[in-house]
């Protein structure tokens, strides 16, 4: 103990050392060395409350002599422990040196299932047609910790059932446990007292402050907070069992913020998107609007199938009219901020083996000083570090109004954006042929002499870097819907002298040696949190972002 | 050529009137040549009556057979199959549906409609010999089969119902019904496919190891018939004669076990059904074989039980007699000949009972058990057999006598 | 080495009689006589049906209480527990102007089982939480075509009929709101 490091303090679980790290509670520290303490209402992201007194352990440290304060020892000279009389919360208390805690004894089983069987009292058996049931801690930690049996003989209590607190929550009062995570967040992420307990002793309820609603662009979360059913969301109310549903890590295209997500899909459906927590990024927040971008999936603008003038061709045939448009001479290259990475990279190839100007366009709208940035692209950062333009301001899509007008562009090839939003007019577009690349209809793809479908985000993988220069990966979570190409396959089609192989792990090994940035890294051991990358070479470039959560541009 | 024609034709009466005198048909006494012919139409409409009631008896063995084995599995067998005029009368339809009646005429009916298939490989020529020379030993040693008699009561002379008094029928009967063996041979060479191949090549042999035991166990039967000077002991008609009193099978046990196991090794029944064995041969030498042709060998199969069961019956169960001592019942004239007829057909559907209710008990011998039980078992005990006959009847004879 | 720990028991030589064969093929003809003397144990199955023992698994349908209401709440455990994944369940929310809606909720909006796949191993019985699927003595089940082999919502419901509940929990949910805060 004489080695402890400084950010270090060893304490005592059941009669086991374990070295954790300093100024943290005993639920975290437990739970860093793999023992699991019970909780509903502790949040790592929130306020410590200590309502639900799950996570009650026996907590004791050694005795030391009052006179002369040495310590006391057993018969074997071992140090003898003053236990406290009664348990202890867990989470509220903090890890100190020597601290001995005991997660097993009689006591501690005891009081867990004291705990369960008092909130199990009023707790509806509502688990069959409940949305929590699957995921749902109450029902984990009953199974685990609680008698398997009621005792209870009198009627439940009656409390108000789906009672809508917000456009898209609905709260059910006779399964809330008062935890009051919901009224913790509203208070401390929201800033906004919305939610709070009404009425007194086991009439206890959730609801709104009058006047109140839970809207905003947050309000979500409070869905995935509650540990029980009692919160759920009317968008994923009923539509399917948590167990069907695989999860795949993805990240959220809404902003530059790059939140990280959880995809949840069965067969081919996306069901819904949750946050993944991220400690860097988002914490475990994530916005209402991110949740809704699997609609986009099988929106009915979603371009399926490929293109040539009027009529649907194979994709071959779609792909020889490209190339042929291409060659033809005077090709320009639109890129966005919604390509992943890989296909930037791919672009920068197509462009360089075809001689083009890249541009690169710009979607830029409020900061909700939250989660969403003013960049709202998930990947505009990439087209730096993937070295497809040098900088914003040369590559700016105004320049290639003027080239149209200036008629030294014949084609141009456009990966997933609107031109006319973009800055240009309807008659620049008519001055030149147009091959569109992209998941949904637009102006410009109404325009374009050959479309080519790709994929959504959540239909293939990459990567994306967001404001801090992060390089974050996303996975497939379904298989691309039929009629659609992944971008990479596309690109690689047309620059089939340049890249022989379009997979994202075969990309990865060129782009290794092409960007420096990127050096040294591979694209399967990419950690699920992301990689920094050494944003210094454009620490010079201006960018549109003012701030979220846990980024601050440097300088501002 | 009249010479030859009416020697030709006494060969076939055999020179006696039998059944003319059954069927009370005076000698027209115009000519040698008329009498003769007038029998030899009756014998000719006899024969084909024979054959076709012994096929039909086959059809319906293979019904008994599908019953017993149902039976002895616990199930129902049979008992659906029926024709719209029979559906029709009130109680017996039912009972005649239920006993499977129609049953037979089904399976036949299906085997005779089906496509006929001839598979390029084999032997053209002896794979669509085989099935007829399975059969047709089969239906030749009918001709010397005594079914019943007739005992005038004007003179008290017994004649036979039979085709043909041939003095040897005994060895007639054991050398062409022997030649059965080349159906099972012939079939599985010119099938040209190892399964068949396979399957004769152990039918033959087996076949022609019981002939011996067979043949021997014999022997004292036709030494205790020798006794009686006025008979000729190698007539079939002669040795049921000899059982008025006392059965074979009471005076010689062993020779009637010996030729019952033997009878059933030469019928390629289980247990001894080497030749076609379906666990381990597929189907045996007639697995190329389908539809009619199969037919052939499978009526074949139950033509040779019939015949097994009517030659036991003959040389070890008196026949066409009741009972021992009680041949006839005290009966006489007609009344007994159809007694026999009676007599005789119940004898063989109890033989042709127990030997389907062995195959339904008793497994499969192997190949090598089966040479074993032939060479090393039944031989030496046949010949042991007839030696300690040939002493004792040659001791009482010359001693007792 | 492994001990040895069985015992070899010689088996005993054959008497004279034994060997000969004869007596053993009579003893299990004596058997098989004894088998063709009792009655069949097969039946002539269409105009003759086994009696149905209880608690036979035959094929699986939906029931319905005795007040005529649906008892599935599309809980999806039955899907989950299908081992040959026969059963295909979308869930929806009952009719919002249903009498009881507010205290069921939930109800299958489509409710397949596909019998072409269903093993009839009763798992679907045993899990549901609501007593709902219930495997029935019907056995005899054939179609002309696949897609009649799978069965929607209203042939299960067909085929199930009303099973009565003891527990009417969705009365007793009921009753409670009318009776208001307990305590």
């Amino acid at each position: 103990m004489s080695e402890e490091q400084p950010n270090l303090v060893t304490i005592n679980i059941d009669g086991k050392d374990y070295q954790v790290a300093a100024k943290q509670n005993l639920v975290e520290a437990a739970k860093s060395v793999g023992i699991e303490i019970p909780h509903y209402c502790y949040h790592p992201k929130l306020e410590m409350a200590g309502t639900c007194r799950m996570c009650l352990v026996e907590i004791g440290m050694p005795m030391r002599d009052r006179a002369m304060g040495a310590p006391v020892l057993n018969e074997d000279g071992s140090p003898k422990i003053g236990w406290m009389p009664k348990p202890a919360i867990a989470c509220g208390t903090s890890v100190s040196p020597n601290l001995h805690m005991k997660t097993k004894s009689p006591m501690v089983q005891t009081s867990r299932a004291s705990v369960t069987e008092f909130l199990l009292a009023n707790h509806p058996l509502d688990c069959p047609i409940c949305d929590q049931a699957g995921e749902c801690t109450l029902q984990a930690f009953s199974a685990d910790y609680g008698n398997g049996k009621s005792r209870y003989r009198d009627a439940k209590n009656v409390k108000p059932r789906n009672k809508s607190v917000g456009p898209r929550v609905l709260i059910n009062n006779e399964r809330c446990i008062l935890c009051r995570r919901c009224v913790r967040f509203c208070r401390e992420i929201l800033k906004r007292p919305i939610l709070g307990p009404i009425q007194r002793g086991s009439m206890t309820q959730i609801d709104c402050y009058p006047g109140q609603e839970l809207d905003g662009n947050y309000s979500m979360n409070v869905v995935d907070i509650c540990p029980v059913g009692a919160l759920t969301s009317k968008d994923f109310r009923f539509k399917m069992r948590v167990w069907f549903l695989k999860q795949t890590k993805s990240i959220c295209t809404e902003s530059s913020v790059g939140v990280n997500t959880t995809v949840w899909s069965r067969e081919g459906k996306i069901y819904r998107i949750t946050p993944r927590r991220n400690d860097s990024v988002n914490d475990t927040w994530m916005s209402d609007s991110g949740r809704m971008i699997y609609k986009t999936v099988d929106d009915e603008n979603r371009l399926t199938g490929t293109r040539r003038g009027e009529s649907s061709v194979d994709f071959d045939e779609a792909i020889d009219a490209a190339r042929a448009l291409l060659s033809a001479g005077k090709p320009a290259f639109v890129a966005s901020g919604k390509m992943s990475l890989e296909e930037q990279w791919a672009l920068k190839t197509l462009a360089a083996s075809f001689g083009g100007d890249v541009y690169l366009t710009q979607t830029l709208a409020e900061n909700d000083g939250f989660l969403i940035s003013e960049d709202r692209t998930p990947n505009r950062r990439g087209a730096l570090v993937s070295g497809l333009v040098k900088d914003f301001e040369s590559a700016s899509v105004a320049k290639l109004g003027a080239a149209i007008d200036a008629g030294e562009v014949k084609t141009v090839f456009v990966c997933g954006e609107d031109l006319l939003e973009q800055g240009l007019d309807a008659k620049q577009l008519k001055k030149v042929d147009i091959i569109y690349l992209g998941t949904h209809k637009n102006a410009t793809s109404e325009e374009a002499t050959v479309v080519l479908s790709g994929r959504t985000v959540f239909e293939k993988s990459g990567s994306f870097v967001n404001q801090q220069f992060r390089l974050q990966r996303f996975d497939a979570a379904i298989p691309g819907i039929a009629g659609t190409h992944n971008e990479l396959d596309v690109i690689a089609a047309l620059a089939a002298r340049t890249i022989t192989d379009a997979s994202v792990e075969t990309i990865w090994l060129s782009m290794n040696k092409d960007c420096a940035a990127l050096a040294g890294l591979e694209f399967a051991s990419i950690p699920a949190d992301g990689v920094l990358l050494d944003a210094s070479p454009w620490a010079k470039l201006a960018f549109p972002e003012t701030g979220s959560l846990l980024y601050k541009p440097a300088g501002k | 050529m009249n010479e030859f024609a009416k020697g030709f034709i006494e060969w076939f009466n055999g020179s006696d009137t039998s059944l003319q005198a059954w069927l009370g048909i005076p000698d027209i006494p115009v000519s040698d040549d008329a009498v003769s012919v007038t029998g030899s139409i009756f014998k000719a409409i006899f024969a084909v009556a024979l054959v076709l009631g012994i096929m039909g008896g086959c059809l319906y063995t293979v019904l008994l057979e599908r019953k017993t084995a149902a039976w002895a599995q616990g199930r129902v067998g049979p008992c659906r199959t029926t024709m719209p005029l029979i559906a029709a009368i009130p109680v017996v339809g039912k009972v005649l549906t239920y006993c499977g009646f129609i049953q037979p005429l089904a399976d036949g009916g299906k085997l005779f409609l089906r496509q006929e298939p001839l598979p390029e490989h084999v032997n053209k020529f002896y794979y669509c010999l085989a099935p007829c020379l399975a059969l047709a030993p089969a239906i030749i040693t009918l001709v010397m089969m005594p079914f019943t008699s007739y005992i005038s009561p004007e003179t008290g002379k017994e004649t036979a119902l039979m085709l043909c008094n041939m003095n040897p029928g005994f060895v007639f009967i054991m050398a062409v019904s022997s030649l059965g063996v080349y159906g099972v041979v012939l079939g599985g060479w010119a099938s040209n496919s190892k399964y068949p191949f396979l399957g004769s090549i152990r039918g033959s042999a087996q076949l022609i190891s019981y002939e011996l035991s067979m043949v021997l166990s014999l022997l004292p039967v036709v030494l205790l018939t020798s006794g009686n000077p006025d008979a000729n002991p190698l007539s079939l008609f002669s040795i049921v004669q000899e059982q008025n009193n006392l059965w074979n099978i009471i005076l010689a046990p062993l020779s009637a076990i010996i030729f019952f196991v033997a009878l059933m090794a030469e019928m390629n029944r289980q247990p001894f059904d080497m030749p076609e064995s379906e666990t381990d041969t597929v189907g045996g030498f007639h697995t190329e074989y389908g539809t009619f042709k199969f037919g052939l060998f499978f009526t074949g199969e139950y033509l040779h039980m019939i015949l097994g069961s009517t030659l036991f019956t003959l040389f070890f169960l008196g026949g066409w007699h009741a009972f021992p001592f009680l041949p006839t019942l005290g009966l006489d004239g007609v009344w007994a000949t159809l007694l026999g007829i009676v007599c005789m057909l119940v004898k063989i559907i109890f033989l042709l009972f127990v030997i389907i209710w062995i195959r339904w008990t008793v497994p499969r011998f192997r190949f090598d058990q089966v040479m074993r039980v032939g060479w090393k078992l039944l031989l030496p005990f046949a010949i042991a057999n007839f030696i300690a006959y040939l002493i004792g009847i040659g001791v009482y004879d010359s001693l007792l006598k | 080495m492994a001990t040895q720990n069985y015992k070899v028991i010689p088996r005993k030589p054959l008497r004279w009689w034994e060997k000969l064969y004869i007596p053993q093929v009579i003893a299990g003809m004596k058997i098989t006589l004894g088998i063709m003397l009792r009655k069949p144990v097969t039946l002539k199955y269409p105009e003759e049906r086994p009696t149905i023992p209880k608690g036979y698994r035959g094929i699986p349908t939906l029931v319905k209480d005795q007040n005529g209401r649906e008892k599935c709440v599309s809980c999806q455990l039955c899907e989950f527990v299908c081992p040959p994944k026969a059963i295909r369940v979308t869930p929806g929310e009952i009719d919002p102007n249903a009498p009881d809606a507010e205290v069921i909720e939930k109800a299958p909006k489509a409710f397949e089982i596909n019998m072409l796949r269903c093993i009839y191993c009763g798992m679907c019985q045993e899990v549901c939480p609501e007593e709902a699927i219930w495997l029935q003595n019907e056995y005899s089940l054939n179609g002309y075509s696949r897609d009649s082999l799978v069965h929607d919502k209203e042939k299960l419901y067909e085929l199930g009929g009303t099973l009565p509940d003891k527990h009417l929990k969705w009365k007793k949910k009921a009753e409670a709101q009318a009776h208001g805060p307990a305590h």
